[in-house]
């Protein structure tokens, strides 16, 4: 019999709610593959001794039963190593809990550990983490994409049932993709950043990724919705039930492709263009659309991001929390002094203002396609993973790795990526990613799961094709 | 479209103006680094923003409140405020000293 730790965490949840499955059995399991895989691969940084006893004591919560949940090690747990894979916060001990997991426990998820992320979310490969890199379980040769590489690998691995990851531009979807898992960056706004260790403020969005869209479903559900205490940027409206959008018909809807003429990505689009035929089988209608070039959005999201994080990363000095400043790696000094300089006197207007501009072509772009499509979708990243190493001496690796879903980070809106190519040999996948409207989740989410149940691509649904 | 030069004497300008310590070996990578990206950033200036406004923030909310009331469950016991601090004196925080005495 397989080890329980492989179940979805929907199977888990029933059995564990009919008493099918015990939390011994369950983190027992856990336990086995943890010892087995997490040196290997890097995934967990810190790990949660407790989990078992705090697992039983939520045996009557009514959503997750003690379920296993991977968290991103740049969410603060209240006595739990903090680090956001950076040096400068290797005994940072956080004495509060951020939003995001303390609406988990409530809801009766148990945070497995923290896993590894590129230092400070700061890339799209995890192989920037100052505790070394990740590796990708499909394939140990390759990289997992990032930042939330950890929290994707967790999943890949089953090393949780699944996990929580933040996105800024592609943090969620890119690791996701390339780890042939699902994952699902809300709206901007709709789940708390109260306790995220920021990186950029206007775009920072905490998503779950797992096993089927389903589980997202299930883990978005615990963490959406309103923080008027801590989060002025978080939707004041309550969240809807995201697991009511599964399981819906596709008929009318009205589907664009876009960046699919990109050069550089002729075979990913090729087998884009390829699952186009399961969405018309499914009623609805497809259609090639053209999009504003998302080598701009590199441009955007390079000033953006890097102007906010020099602002967040400011008051890291090494006096209330960390050490001091020259703990800082190269990858986070690079990102802090081009902000500074992006932002200082005479350079503001320059880069920073027509950044922001620029921004607002990118929104009209999408306001005016979404006329005349529900839904937009492209590749998630320009390829299958890329090898270890890769990441060495490219400044802008994450950037062009991340381009496919950055105009849509820094417009706000939801996205979920979906895997919809398995490679046999390599055993590397390619991830579809589907962007709606802001606030229109449930659009992204119906596509999402429709695809993924009648394809073969979703490794837990259809276990023999990988 | 000219090219953004960054020398090392500005990359440690910006360092210093980013309080982040750099050696010289470091000021020198950066700076190759940053005509690189600034090369792709550099991009933006061909496109038409005459007409745009800029967007700093996407949801339109405006006017956020909340009430102005202290509460203890949302606050830090002193214990738990310097918890993570690497030298303290007398309950508080030890910040290096930023003045000088004027006859020494």
């Amino acid at each position: 019999m397989s080890r329980t730790n492989t179940l979805t965490l929907k199977t888990a949840l029933t059995s564990l709610k009919s008493g099918d499955l015990s939390h011994e059995t369950l983190y027992s399991d856990l336990a086995v593959a943890i010892a087995a895989k997490n040196s290997a691969l890097n995934i967990y940084l810190t790990l949660n001794d407790q989990m078992l006893s705090q697992a039983k004591l939520q045996a009557s919560s009514t959503q997750l039963y003690g379920a296993p949940i991977a968290v991103k090690d740049n969410f603060c747990t209240k006595n739990l190593r903090t680090t956001a894979a950076s040096k400068l916060l290797e005994n940072f001990i956080p004495q509060y809990e951020s939003t995001v997991t303390k609406k988990l426990k409530a809801a009766g998820g148990v945070i497995s550990g923290k896993t590894n992320l590129d230092a400070w979310a700061h890339g799209s490969s995890t192989e920037t983490s100052d505790y070394g890199r990740t590796l990708n379980p499909r394939n140990p040769g390759y990289l997992p994409g990032g930042s939330s590489g950890g929290s994707a690998a967790a999943v890949a691995a089953d090393l949780c049932l699944a996990s929580l990851g933040s996105e800024t531009a592609g943090s969620v979807r890119q690791p996701a993709s390339w780890c042939g898992v699902v994952g699902l960056k809300p709206t901007y706004g709709r789940v708390s950043r109260h306790g995220v260790i920021a990186m950029a403020t206007s775009t920072d969005s905490p998503g779950p990724i797992a096993k089927t869209v389903e589980d997202a479903c299930l883990v978005l559900n615990t963490i959406a919705g309103p923080d008027p205490t801590h989060d002025s940027t978080c939707n004041r409206e309550p969240a809807p039930d995201f697991t009511s959008f599964l399981g819906q018909s596709l008929k009318g809807l009205k589907i664009g492709v876009i960046y699919h003429d990109l050069e550089g990505m002729e075979d990913t689009n090729a087998r884009l263009i390829q699952q186009i035929e399961t969405f018309k089988n499914l009623g609805a209608s497809v259609e090639l659309a053209k999009a504003l070039d998302p080598h701009y959005a590199i441009g955007v999201y390079t000033v953006v991001q890097r102007a906010e994080v020099s602002s967040n990363l400011a008051k890291f000095d090494g006096i209330r929390f960390g050490h001091d400043r020259d703990t800082f790696g190269a990858e986070a000094k690079r990102r802090i002094m081009l902000g500074t300089f992006t932002l200082s006197k005479g350079y503001s207007d320059k880069y920073y203002e027509l950044a922001q501009k620029v921004r607002t072509l990118f929104i009209e772009d999408f306001n005016k396609l979404f006329q005349k499509y529900d839904v937009l979708i492209s590749a998630t990243s320009p390829g299958f993973a890329k090898k270890i190493h890769s990441t060495d001496g490219q400044a802008m690796f994450g950037e062009l790795e991340d381009m496919l879903v950055e105009a849509s980070s820094v417009s706000g809106l939801p996205g979920i990526n979906v895997p919809y190519f398995h490679d046999k040999n390599s055993g590397l996948y390619l991830g579809m990613n589907i962007t709606a409207p802001m606030w229109r989740e449930d659009l992204t989410i119906k596509v999402a799961d429709a695809f993924e149940k009648n394809t073969p691509w979703n490794s837990w649904r259809t276990p023999n094709a990988s | 479209m000219s090219q953004t030069i960054i020398s090392t004497k500005d990359t440690r300008h910006m360092a210093v103006l980013a309080n982040i310590p750099i050696s010289d070996q470091e000021a020198e990578k950066l700076a190759v680094e940053f005509v690189e990206t600034l090369a792709v950033v550099d991009q933006l200036k061909t496109v038409d923003v005459s007409q745009v406004k800029p967007t700093h923030q996407v949801t339109g909310f405006t006017n956020i409140w909340r009430p102005d009331i202290a509460d203890p469950s949302q606050s830090f016991t002193q214990s738990e405020a310097l918890a993570n601090t690497q030298a303290t004196h007398e309950g508080y925080f030890l910040v290096p000293g930023v003045l000088t005495a004027k006859d020494t």
